[in-house]
C-alpha cells in the first residue's frame, strides 16, 4: 500500500478519502516480539492525535498505543482478539488495528516511508 | 567466620588473578570521607552463643498452649498436620528462589499452580493468584483494582471489618487518592464495597445483600474470607461477589507474632488482568510435556513500571505452599470437619459464658461461627484473672471500636478441646 | 520426569484426616445458620492419604533447584548461603507460638528481638531509626515514599514528581507511582553511572525524591555520590537508597553518611534470610532524624527497662501491613547478624566484592563487560558478542541450567543489551567460582560451534523449554470468552463436577 505513513511512537496510518486504518509497524513488532494480547477501544470512541487508546503486550513487553490522528473509530480489529499473532505475521494487512473518521487536518510531524526508515536506523 | 568459605590463601589467589595488591585496590570507586574504620556492632560469636542468645529471648515471651488459647482477632490456633513442616523445611523449597527460570523451577511452579486452584475452588471464582503479603495488604490491593476498573475514587467499608486491615487500606488509599469511607450505602463514585465474612467480630454478614448493593451501582463487591468458614459458608462466588481477599494464617501457619503468614486473592474472569502480583499457568515443551511457567507478566512492574497495576514483586510462596499442604492434607472433608468442630465448641462456650451473672452476648440476634463478641463486667480484670490460670482469654474490642466497651471476642477451635472449655469457665466464675 | 497434580492423583475413596469430635452439646451447624449463608456445592480438593501426599510434594521438591544445591549467580538478588541456624531459631516455640494480640508484658522477648535488630540496621547503614513493619522490598521502597510525601506535605509542598534512572529496578517507578508521584526519568552516563547533567536539569521544586541504588545495577560505586546528594538536598528533595546492593559494603561505608535520607533494606538478600521460592522476605526501611515522626505504626520503644509498642504517632503514615511485618523473618535475621558480628558482616561484604571481580576477570574474555572496572559485588556481562552464532543471553541462561547453575539475571539492568548480570556472593567459593567460568567457557564454544545444541537446552532437566507466548495467548483467548480452559488452575472435568 503506496502513501503509509508513520508516527515516532511507531503506529502506521493509511487514509482514504476522510477513513483511516492504523496499525503498528513491522519494525515495532519486531521489537515487541510475539504478542499476546492487545487491548483495544470500543468503536465510536474519539480520539485525538497522540492521545493513548491502547496497549499491545508481548510476553516480555506492552506498549502503549498511540493514535496517529484525531478522530472518531468506527471500527476495532475483531479478529486480533484471538489471533494476536496477526499483528506478526502481517502487520499491515490483518494485523491492522483500527479505523478511524477523520477529523481535521492530519498531523504534519507524520513521516512517509523514506523518513521512517531513517527514523528506525536510528533508533536501532 | 561462620558462613563464610574463601581462605586467606584463596583470597590471596583471587586477588592477584583480578591484578590487585589489596582489597583497597578494589574499592578505589569509593570517596575517602565515606569509608568507616568498622561497624559499631559487637563482635560475631559461634553458633552455640548465638542460639544461647537468641533462646534467652524467647524465653522471654510466655507462650499460651494451644488448648488454652481463646483469643483470635485475625490469628488462630489450629491443628496443622505435622506433614507441613516436613514439606516447607525442604531446603530444596525454602532455600529456592522466585521461579523465573521454569525449567529449574517446576516444583514450585507447579505447587503454587495446585495453590491458584484450591483458593479458586475455596472461593468459588474464576481464578486466583499466587499470593500476596497478608489479609491486610490483600484488602488494599482488591480495593486498587476495583478503582482501576471502576475508574472511580471511593471505597466504602461495610460493618466490623478487621480494623488494621482498614489502617493498610487507607495507607494505600491516600497515596493513590482514593477516599475510603465507612458505611453501607454506595454511590455513583464508589468503586466497590468491601466487607468481612465472618466480620472482624465473628459474626455473619449479610454478603449477598451487600454484593446486590454493590452491583446495583455498578460498584465491585469485595468479599474478605476466612478461608476454613469456606468449608461451610457460602464462598464469594456463590453469592456474586467479584473480588475475594483474606488471611491464609488458618491453612497451616503457627501464629508467630502476627507473620510471615498468606494474603490470597481470587476474582471473576473479567477482572483477571486487573490482578495484582504473579500468575502461574500451564505450558509444554517442544517434546509436549507439560510444565508450568509464571504468565501475563507484562501485567507486572519489571515490564511496565510506573503503569504496573500494583508494585507487588514477589508473593509469599512458601506460606502458598503450607497453605496447599495444609488443604491437601485435609482435603474438603478434613476441612468441614475443622470448621464443624469450631462451629459446636465455640456455640458451647458461648452458651456457658452468656450464662455467667454479668456476662452477655453483644449481638444475640446475629449468627456466629466460631468467633464471638461477648459483653463483660471488667474486661480487664476478666482477662488478668484468666492469664493467672495460663489461659489466654478474649479479645478486647474496645481499643479500635468505643461502641464496644466492655466487649471481649472469644475464639474457639477444634484445638479448644471441651475440658478447656471447662477450664476457662471455671477460671473466670473463681 | 513430570508429577501429575494433586487433583489428577485424587482418589475419592482415600483416607480423610482422622479429627477429633466436638464432644459437646451443641445444635448442628445447618440448624442454627440459615440456609442461604450455608454452601451449596462443595470445593473441588484432591483427596489423598497422608503417604500419598507426602510422596507428591517430595516430588515436587526434587523438581526444584535451590541454593542448598546450586550455586545461583542472580545479579542484584544476593542468593547467600541460608544459615540452618537461623531455621533453628526461629522454629522456637517462645517465637512461633505466641499470639500478636498478647499483652505487651508477656512478649518482651520479641519485642527485645525487634528494638535490637533495629539497632543493628541502624548501625549497618547509618540511619536513627529503623520500621520493620514492610514485608518485601517493593513494599519498603513503597513505605519510604510515603513517608518522604508526608514529610512535604507537613512543609505544605505538594511535590508531585519522583526522579528514578533509566537502570533501576521495575518496582522504583511502581511504587513512586503508586505513591501518587510522577515518575521522571534520570539517564545514564556511558561509563553507566547516573548523568549529572541529566539530573540537574530534571531536578526541580516538583521533585520530592530520587530514588537510587549505590552501588547501581551495573554492579558500579556511583563515585559522585557526594556531589548528588548536594544537588537533591539543595532543591529540597529527599534521597531514597534501595537496598538491594547493600551486601556490597557492609563495614566499608553507609547509605547515610552518603547522604541518602531513606534507605530499605531486604532482610533476604543481605541478612540471609532465605527466599521460600519467592517469599516470604521482609524490606526494613531505616529513616534519618526529620523522617522519624512519619514512621509506621506502632514503633518499638524502650520505657523504663520495658518494651512498648508505641501507636500514638500522630504524623505517622499509618500502617502498612497487619501486626508488626513478618516477624519470623525478623528473628532469623537478627540471628545471623548476631553470629556474624560487626566484624563478619564487614568480612562478607569484603568476600562479596573479590568474589564478583575475580569471576568478572575470569568471565572478562568470554562475553562482553561492558563497564570498566573494578565492580563491587556484582557486574554486568553481555552476550551481544555472541550475536553473530544467533546466541542470545536466554540461551546461555538455559546452558548453564544444563550444566546445574542456576542462570543469572538476564536482560536486566535493561540499558545493557542482551545483559547477563552475575553476583556471586560470599558464600561460594573459588572452586565453584572456577567451574562456572569453565561453563561459560563451555557454553561460548558450543555457541560458536554447535549453535542449534545450545537452543535446545536445557534438556536434562524436568522439562525442556516451555512455550510461553502460546500459554499467554491461551489464557488471553479464555479471559475473552473464546476457551474454556482457564489456564491459570486445574478444572474439574464436567461430569466430575457435582
Amino acid at each position: 500500500m503506496a502513501g503509509r505513513l508513520y508516527t515516532r511512537s511507531h503506529e502506521w496510518l493509511a487514509v482514504e478519502g476522510k477513513t483511516a486504518t492504523a496499525g503498528i509497524t513491522d519494525f515495532a513488532q519486531s521489537q515487541l516480539g510475539d504478542v499476546v494480547f492487545l487491548e483495544l477501544p470500543n468503536p465510536g470512541r474519539k480520539l485525538a492525535a497522540g492521545e493513548s487508546f491502547g496497549v499491545v503486550e508481548s510476553v516480555k513487553a506492552a506498549s502503549d498505543l498511540y493514535s496517529p490522528v484525531t478522530g472518531r473509530v468506527t471500527a476495532v480489529n475483531d479478529k486480533l482478539a484471538g489471533k494476536p499473532e496477526l499483528i506478526n505475521s502481517d502487520p499491515y494487512g490483518d494485523g491492522w488495528i483500527l479505523k478511524l473518521e477523520l477529523s481535521g487536518e492530519l498531523p504534519r510531524d507524520l513521516m512517509d516511508e523514506a523518513a521512517y526508515k531513517q527514523f528506525t536506523e536510528s533508533q536501532k | 567466620m561462620p558462613y563464610l568459605v574463601h581462605s586467606p590463601q584463596e583470597r590471596a589467589e583471587m586477588l592477584a588473578a583480578i591484578g590487585v595488591d589489596s582489597m583497597e585496590g578494589l574499592l578505589v570507586d569509593i570517596p575517602a570521607s565515606l569509608r568507616i574504620p568498622s561497624l559499631e556492632l559487637p563482635d560475631g560469636l559461634s553458633e552455640f552463643e548465638t542460639m544461647a542468645r537468641v533462646t534467652s529471648l524467647a524465653a522471654r515471651n510466655r507462650v499460651f498452649p494451644d488448648r488454652l488459647t481463646f483469643r483470635g482477632g485475625g490469628v488462630y490456633r489450629r491443628f496443622i498436620p505435622a506433614a507441613v513442616a516436613a514439606v516447607t523445611s525442604k531446603p530444596e523449597f525454602y532455600t529456592a528462589y522466585t521461579p523465573y527460570q521454569p525449567e529449574a523451577s517446576q516444583g514450585t511452579l507447579q505447587a503454587i499452580y495446585e495453590f491458584q486452584t484450591l483458593i479458586a475452588e475455596l472461593t468459588a471464582l474464576d481464578v486466583a493468584n499466587a499470593s500476596l503479603y497478608d489479609g491486610a495488604t490483600a484488602v488494599a490491593e482488591a480495593a486498587m483494582m476495583a478503582s482501576v476498573q471502576t475508574g472511580r475514587k471511593e471505597v466504602l467499608v461495610a460493618g466490623y471489618v478487621h480494623p488494621e486491615y482498614v489502617e493498610v487500606l487507607r495507607a494505600f488509599s491516600d497515596g493513590r487518592g482514593i477516599k475510603v469511607r465507612k458505611g453501607s450505602e454506595p454511590n455513583a463514585k464508589t468503586a466497590a464495597i468491601i466487607f468481612q465474612q465472618p466480620d472482624f467480630l465473628g459474626l455473619l454478614v449479610d454478603a449477598a445483600d451487600l454484593t446486590r448493593l454493590a452491583h446495583d451501582v455498578g460498584a465491585l463487591a469485595i468479599a474478605c474470607v476466612d478461608p476454613i468458614s469456606l468449608a461451610v459458608l457460602a464462598p464469594p462466588g456463590e453469592y456474586g461477589a467479584d473480588i475475594a481477599v483474606g488471611e491464609g494464617q488458618q491453612l497451616g501457619m503457627s501464629p508467630s507474632y502476627g507473620g510471615p503468614h498468606l494474603g490470597f486473592i481470587a476474582c471473576r474472569k473479567e477482572l483477571v488482568r486487573r490482578l495484582p502480583g504473579r500468575l502461574i499457568g500451564t505450558s509444554h515443551d517442544a517434546n509436549g510435556r507439560r510444565g508450568f511457567v509464571l504468565t501475563l507478566t507484562a501485567r507486572e512492574q519489571h515490564i511496565r513500571r510506573e503503569k504496573a497495576t500494583s508494585n507487588i514483586c514477589t508473593n509469599h510462596s512458601l506460606c502458598a505452599l503450607a497453605a496447599s499442604v495444609y488443604m491437601t492434607y485435609m482435603g474438603e472433608e478434613g476441612m468441614r470437619r475443622v470448621a464443624d468442630v469450631s462451629f459446636k465448641r465455640a456455640h458451647a462456650l458461648a452458651e456457658r459464658l452468656a450464662a455467667l451473672p454479668g456476662w452477655e452476648l453483644a449481638f444475640p440476634e446475629r449468627p456466629f461461627l466460631n468467633e464471638f463478641p461477648i459483653r463483660v463486667p471488667k474486661p480487664s480484670v476478666v482477662s488478668r484473672k484468666l492469664a493467672r490460670h495460663g489461659i489466654l482469654g478474649g479479645l478486647d474490642v474496645s481499643r479500635w471500636f468505643r461502641e464496644l466497651k466492655g466487649v471481649l471476642t472469644f475464639t474457639c477451635t477444634e484445638v479448644n478441646d471441651p475440658r478447656a472449655i471447662d477450664e476457662l469457665v471455671a477460671a473466670v466464675s473463681s | 520426569m513430570t508429577e501429575p497434580l494433586s487433583f489428577e492423583k485424587s482418589r475419592p475413596n482415600a483416607h480423610a484426616p482422622r479429627l477429633p469430635d466436638a464432644d459437646v452439646a451443641a445444635e448442628e451447624l445447618d440448624r442454627v445458620l440459615p440456609r442461604e449463608v450455608l454452601r451449596s456445592r462443595p470445593p473441588t480438593l484432591p483427596r489423598l492419604s497422608e503417604p500419598e501426599v507426602m510422596r507428591h510434594y517430595s516430588k515436587l521438591a526434587s523438581m526444584n533447584y535451590s541454593i542448598s544445591e546450586q550455586f545461583y549467580p542472580l545479579g542484584s538478588c544476593t542468593m547467600k548461603y541460608n544459615p540452618v541456624a537461623n531455621e533453628a531459631a526461629a522454629a522456637l516455640p517462645g517465637f512461633t507460638a505466641i499470639h500478636p494480640y498478647q499483652d505487651e508484658e508477656t512478649v518482651q522477648g520479641a519485642l527485645e528481638l525487634m528494638w535490637r535488630l533495629e539497632h543493628a540496621l541502624c548501625a549497618v547503614v547509618g540511619v536513627d531509626r529503623v520500621t520493620l513493619q514492610p514485608a518485601a522490598g517493593a513494599h519498603g521502597e513503597w513505605t519510604a515514599l510515603r513517608m518522604i510525601q508526608a514529610f512535604h506535605r507537613s512543609h505544605g509542598e505538594a511535590r508531585t514528581e519522583v526522579l528514578v534512572p533509566d537502570s533501576a529496578h521495575g518496582t522504583n517507578p511502581a511504587s513512586a507511582a503508586l505513591s501518587g508521584f510522577q515518575v521522571v526519568e534520570v539517564a545514564s552516563a556511558p561509563d553507566g553511572r547516573i548523568s549529572l547533567a541529566d539530573l540537574e536539569a530534571k531536578l526541580s521544586p516538583r521533585v520530592a525524591a530520587l530514588m537510587l541504588t549505590n552501588p547501581n545495577t551495573l554492579g558500579l560505586f556511583e563515585r559522585d555520590i557526594l556531589d548528588i546528594a548536594e544537588l537533591v538536598h539543595n532543591t529540597g528533595a529527599k534521597l531514597y537508597y534501595d537496598g538491594a546492593n547493600l551486601n556490597a559494603f557492609m563495614g566499608v561505608c553507609r547509605p547515610g553518611d552518603m547522604g541518602f535520607d531513606a534507605v530499605h533494606m531486604n532482610l533476604h538478600k543481605t541478612f540471609t534470610t532465605p527466599h521460600g521460592g519467592g517469599g516470604p522476605g521482609a524490606g526494613p526501611v531505616g529513616v534519618k532524624a526529620e523522617l522519624v515522626p512519619f514512621l509506621p505504626k506502632p514503633t518499638v520503644e524502650r520505657l523504663n527497662g520495658q518494651l512498648k509498642l508505641d501507636f500514638k504517632r500522630p504524623q505517622s503514615i499509618g500502617r502498612v501491613r497487619s501486626f508488626y511485618g513478618n516477624f519470623g523473618m525478623l528473628v532469623r535475621a537478627y540471628t545471623y547478624i548476631l553470629a556474624m558480628g560487626g566484624d563478619g558482616l564487614t568480612q562478607a561484604s569484603m568476600d562479596a566484592v573479590l568474589s564478583a571481580n575475580y569471576l568478572r576477570k575470569r568471565v572478562e574474555g568470554l562475553l562482553d563487560v561492558p563497564h570498566e572496572g573494578p565492580c563491587m559485588h556484582e557486574f554486568v556481562a553481555s552476550a551481544r558478542n555472541l550475536a553473530p552464532n544467533g546466541i542470545k543471553a536466554l540461551d546461555v541462561a538455559k546452558g548453564l541450567l544444563e550444566r546445574d547453575f542456576y542462570a543469572p539475571t538476564i536482560y536486566f539492568p535493561l540499558v545493557v543489551p542482551e545483559a547477563i548480570m552475575v553476583e556471586p556472593t560470599e558464600t561460594e567459593s573459588k572452586a565453584t567460582l572456577d567451574a562456572f567460568a569453565a561453563a561459560i567457557k563451555e557454553i561460548v564454544q558450543e555457541a560458536k560451534e554447535q549453535p542449534e545444541k545450545l537452543h535446545n537446552e536445557p534438556h536434562s532437566l524436568p522439562v525442556g523449554r516451555l512455550d510461553e507466548v502460546a500459554t499467554a495467548r491461551r489464557i488471553n483467548a479464555y479471559l475473552q470468552g473464546q476457551s474454556e480452559d482457564p489456564i491459570l488452575r486445574w478444572k474439574p472435568a464436567p461430569n466430575e463436577a457435582c
